[in-house]
């Protein structure tokens, strides 16, 4: 008997090598240079924080896979996970957070509703918003970044753009923007960013958000690092500029449009850029927003998951009671994915306007 | 049924929190303290033995046609008098359940157990049912309440007696209590991981 040349299988015939593992490990990867920043300006303390979340969301997924009998340790979802949860956390936080954190975010957020690809929030998210709202001191107090450590003012060293406008608008501070409100108070700029300041135009203190020199979460500061990030995973192809795009222009638009209103500026007085650098926006919108899982599956519906990031987003930082709000909005449009997935259907291949119209005057 | 089982049943098998699922608001409500479970506890335990007691013994006069009002003005007038008692005795307490304490008028557990049990049983069997259910209550709400307190500020309430202060600080959590616990999502959490574990171990009897 002839050995058969020809293989006969079923489509489909062309693969990529696209596997939860090699997507997983891609965007842990593209988080490196922010996470690296990030452990370059707050020190080694930032390192431990990592760290502790990446170690024990990697436990508590090795000891539920365990008990699931799924061996999913090495997929690099839990490695994703428990990055993503320290790089949310502010560099200063007690040891305990991460852990607590990592440990909601696999064991409840993930496993409960049945592993990877069945939850339907984000697992780093939901451990984040978790110890946010039970430990809202330590997670909302900020160290000041290496570069810009020696020239600040010891009452300065915690403050972020957005937490001091929103104290300053509840104080009855009026007039007054994150970055304004910054140089007013003292707060000193990197020489770099004087440089470019003056040769650009733009504010300072939104350059230095832009690159990093301010005080937040670990994974948060640098812009630059997180766009770095971004632009590799659109090269890989494993995100769309759906999400981000519309997430991080929404948001902006809003916040430069209404965003002045809190703070007296009224219509058109918020700042385009800074709201764009500032708080997790960035890192949101690229890593958390674009998750798989829990985002809409067609990119129309992607977009309007996003436009609800945005509004959220926006809506959460100027009229709501916290200073940041990247976290809770990507939570609440999670919740919507399933609907908008139900209602936000594509095009089937062949039923165009002219195929509708034929087929209703056949009924007829 | 013997009458052993009418009073075990609401212990486990039919626990009305975590099987039968009645009565959930004044759960997720009132679970903060385990004082104030403990209060509406003895609240709920009180009106379901006299209401089970009542519409039992009345179960052959209340027409069918307005069974429910009538159930209705039993439990109210039992509320009523718990309420007034309560606000006399122990006002901490009456101020810290606040309004699901006259909401036990319309708890499913009460209504439940006049509907499902009061009516067509025996004095005696509805009022060992009463007692189970209420035990069963009370169970599964100070366990509920144990939980969201000792994770949630790190103490456990009870009630001041002699020397004691009523209060026992827990050493680590009193230093970084896990606010959620003591806030909404805290009492859904615990109320789903309890349910989850009740149905898993009935379902490895069932498997036995």
């Amino acid at each position: 008997m002839n050995k058969p040349t020809l293989t006969v299988s079923s489509s489909p015939h062309l693969h990529a090598k696209a596997d939860t593992a090699s997507i997983m490990w891609s965007v842990s990867l593209a988080l490196a240079p922010a996470s690296l920043w990030g452990v370059y300006v707050f020190g080694f303390r930032s390192l431990l924080v990592l760290g502790v979340s990446i170690l024990t969301a990697l436990l508590s997924e090795y000891l539920l896979g365990k008990l699931y009998k799924e061996y999913t340790l090495w997929d690099g979802s839990a490695f994703l996970t428990g990055l993503l949860v320290g790089m949310n956390m502010s560099p200063s936080v007690p040891l305990f957070i991460p852990f607590l954190a990592s440990v909601f975010a696999i064991f409840v957020a993930k496993w409960v509703f049945g592993g990877l690809g069945a939850n339907w929030a984000n697992p780093a998210l939901a451990g984040r918003v978790f110890v946010f709202f039970s430990f809202t001191t330590p997670m909302s107090s900020y160290v000041a970044p290496r570069t810009l450590a020696s020239a600040l003012p010891d009452a300065l060293a915690s403050a972020t753009p957005l937490s001091l406008s929103k104290t300053a608008v509840s104080g009855g501070t009026l007039g007054f923007d994150g970055s304004s409100l910054l140089s007013s108070m003292g707060y000193p700029a990197t020489d770099l960013a004087q440089n470019l300041s003056a040769m650009t135009g733009i504010s300072a203190f939104t350059i230095d958000t832009f690159l990093g020199n301010v005080a937040g979460c670990i994974g948060e500061v640098s812009a630059l690092a997180l766009l770095i990030g971004g632009l590799y995973l659109l090269a890989r192809k494993i995100i769309t500029w759906h999400i981000p795009v519309t997430y991080l222009l929404s948001t902006a638009i809003l916040s430069w449009i209404f965003g002045g209103i809190p703070s007296g500026l009224g219509m058109f007085g918020g700042s385009f850029l800074s709201s764009i650098f500032s708080g997790g926006l960035m890192l949101g919108a690229i890593f958390m927003a674009t998750d798989y899982v829990t985002s809409p599956i067609s990119h129309k519906g992607q977009i309007v998951f996003a436009l609800g990031c945005g509004f959220f987003t926006f809506l959460f930082r100027y009229f709501g009671s916290m200073p940041e709000a990247v976290s809770v909005s990507i939570l609440l449009m999670n919740i919507f994915t399933p609907m908008i997935d139900r209602y936000i259907i594509p095009r089937k291949f062949g039923d165009t306007r002219a195929f509708r119209k034929k087929q209703k005057e056949a009924r007829a | 049924m013997s009458k052993m089982k009418e009073l075990s049943k609401g212990l486990f098998k039919d626990n009305p929190i975590f099987v039968l699922m009645l009565g959930l608001c004044p759960v997720l409500g009132v679970s903060t303290q385990v004082s104030n479970a403990i209060g509406m506890s003895a609240g709920v335990m009180f009106v379901l033995l006299f209401s089970n007691m009542i519409i039992s013994a009345l179960r052959k006069i209340i027409p069918a046609s307005i069974h429910i009002p009538a159930y209705i003005v039993v439990i109210a007038s039992l509320v009523s008098f718990i309420q007034m008692v309560m606000h006399a005795y122990v006002p901490s307490v009456y101020n810290a359940l606040g309004v699901y304490l006259p909401l036990i008028v319309v708890n499913c557990i009460i209504l439940g157990r006049a509907e499902a049990f009061a009516s067509k049983n025996t004095v005696v069997d509805s009022m060992l049912d009463a007692i189970g259910m209420s035990i069963g209550f009370a169970l599964g709400l100070t366990l509920i309440a144990l939980i969201r307190e000792l994770f949630g500020s790190g103490t456990i309430t009870l009630f001041p007696m002699g020397n004691f202060s009523g209060v026992i600080n827990i050493p680590w959590f009193y230093d970084n209590p896990i606010r959620v616990f003591s806030l909404a999502p805290g009492a859904l959490l615990i109320m789903g991981f309890l349910k989850a574990f009740f149905d898993w171990n009935s379902s490895r009897k069932k498997d036995k």
